[in-house]
């Protein structure tokens, strides 16, 4: 099965949450001075939501670095954000940038580290997702 | 031993020049940026347009209103003048005491806000009536003392677990009547000022409570999990007050269970920000769409692509991706 690709900075929500989904997953560093993650896999890529609202912010800058790798972008299949309803409209935007950029699906947006509720729904969906697209 | 915790005078001995170009957490530079990117004031959101609105409601909903902005006045206050500078006194960097300083004055700033839309919309002899009725509300009293107390014990890691409560939690019951207002389009204008509010209260939340985060796992295992029962257990003590409240604004108008739901949504989000587990059932915080949407266009729209009953996620036009697109 394929796996995650997920980019967390050091409040470490989104880190909790993919733990929590205990499914395989890579992560993207956090500092230009880190090797940067190559992928060999199609993978789903869990990322959270930053700036103010603008959508050239909302995806953070290592993500953008990693994407910008193409063989990286070819083999990403989806898209899961994190973010707050508490930013209104801009809620999730990073998913919704990723997935217009990179022509894959938002599949889904949690809050903050995610609840119980979410990380079942994800792993049941990410499951069901790989074995479809087998 | 430089424990910022009990030396709440140690600005008093020795202040260093703030060096914004040397951090010792970057995240406060973040913060930094997005706080002052957000700023605003109440004046530039057209408040009275909502007039006619205004008029359309009862006497009493009117009422409900006035009372529910002097709670969220008391809160902001509180917040204010007595939370973050007692978190400026237990920031251990310049930079976090910077980013409190704007916290500080935004919340300040909320609460000016609260007293532009009464001199818009109300009559001086109903605002000063809420006024004495917030005084006399015991359950809005009781959660300023609950919260006050913390602040005035001097346990930095309490302070800041009180302090993610007020941003991110004790405000909803009130910021629920105007998301109400605004999903049966009354008010709007008064809405766009308090998402504004609403905005600024999640990253005051996240920032506390991440510091807090940091804070809490230089700790042996032993005392994080003391910590951690005494935040639930405050939590637990805020809630139970919290209904009540609830109960005596709303019961009038049937609003209070709708209400409660958006309480345990609030309350899961203010415990994600200290780090903790969501405390209540997704069966107990399924608030109204019209809220959830009123706060956050398309969020009740279903982004669950899994179920394969997502109504909402569209892949973009093609957009020919080049480097140069990401390089923003």
């Amino acid at each position: 099965m394929a796996g995650l690709v997920y980019f967390s900075t050091k409040s470490g929500n989104t880190r909790r949450f993919v733990e929590k989904l205990g499914l395989p997953a890579n992560r993207i560093p956090l500092n230009r001075s880190d090797p940067p993650l190559q992928v060999e896999e199609p993978y789903i890529l869990v990322v959270p939501t930053y700036g103010d609202g603008d959508p050239r912010s909302a995806v953070p800058a290592p993500v953008i670095r990693f994407l910008n790798d193409e063989h990286n972008r070819s083999l990403i299949r989806g898209v899961i954000a994190g973010g707050n309803t508490n930013f209104g409209e801009s809620f999730g935007l990073a998913g919704r940038v990723v997935a217009q950029k990179c022509q894959v699906p938002l599949l889904y947006r949690f809050e903050l580290m995610g609840t119980v509720e979410d990380v079942h729904r994800v792993v049941a969906g990410v499951t069901e997702f790989w074995k479809r697209s087998a | 031993m430089d424990m910022p915790a009990t030396s709440a005078a140690r600005h008093l001995n020795r202040v260093d020049a703030i060096n914004w170009n040397r951090l010792q957490d970057d995240k406060d530079l973040d913060v930094w940026n997005r706080l002052t990117g957000n700023f605003w004031l109440p004046e530039k959101i057209p408040l009275s347009n909502d007039i006619p609105a205004w008029n359309t409601l009862t006497e009493k909903e009117q009422q409900l209103t006035i009372r529910v902005f002097t709670g969220l006045t008391l809160l902001d206050t509180i917040q204010g003048t007595v939370g973050a500078p007692a978190l400026i006194e237990d920031a251990v960097t310049a930079h976090e005491e910077a980013v409190i300083t704007n916290i500080s004055f935004m919340e300040s700033v909320h609460a000016r806000s609260y007293s532009s839309i009464f001199s818009t919309l109300c009559t001086t002899r109903d605002v000063d009536d809420a006024y004495r009725w917030s005084e006399e509300n015991p359950f809005l009293q009781k959660k300023a003392e609950l919260i006050l107390e913390r602040y005035r014990a001097e346990d930095p890691l309490m302070r800041k677990v009180a302090s993610t409560f007020l941003e991110s939690f004790l405000f909803y019951s009130g910021f629920y009547l105007p998301m109400y207002w605004s999903s049966r389009a009354k008010l709007t204008n008064t809405a766009d000022l308090i998402r504004l509010i609403i905005r600024d209260e999640a990253i005051h939340g996240y920032y506390i409570g991440y510091k807090f985060q940091r804070q809490l796992a230089k700790l042996p295992a032993e005392r994080q999990e003391e910590v951690k029962i005494y935040a639930y257990e405050l939590l637990h003590e805020l809630y139970d007050n919290e209904v009540k409240y609830t109960e005596s604004l709303y019961d009038d108008v049937g609003f209070t269970e709708d209400v409660k739901k958006f309480l345990h949504y609030n309350a899961n989000k203010a415990l994600m920000n200290l780090g903790f587990e969501a405390l209540f059932p997704a069966s107990v915080t399924d608030v109204s769409p019209a809220i959830l949407a009123a706060l956050s266009p398309g969020s009740d729209e279903n982004h669950d692509f899994f179920s394969g009953s997502g109504s909402s996620y569209v892949i973009g036009k093609t957009v020919s991706t080049e480097d140069d697109d990401w390089a923003f």
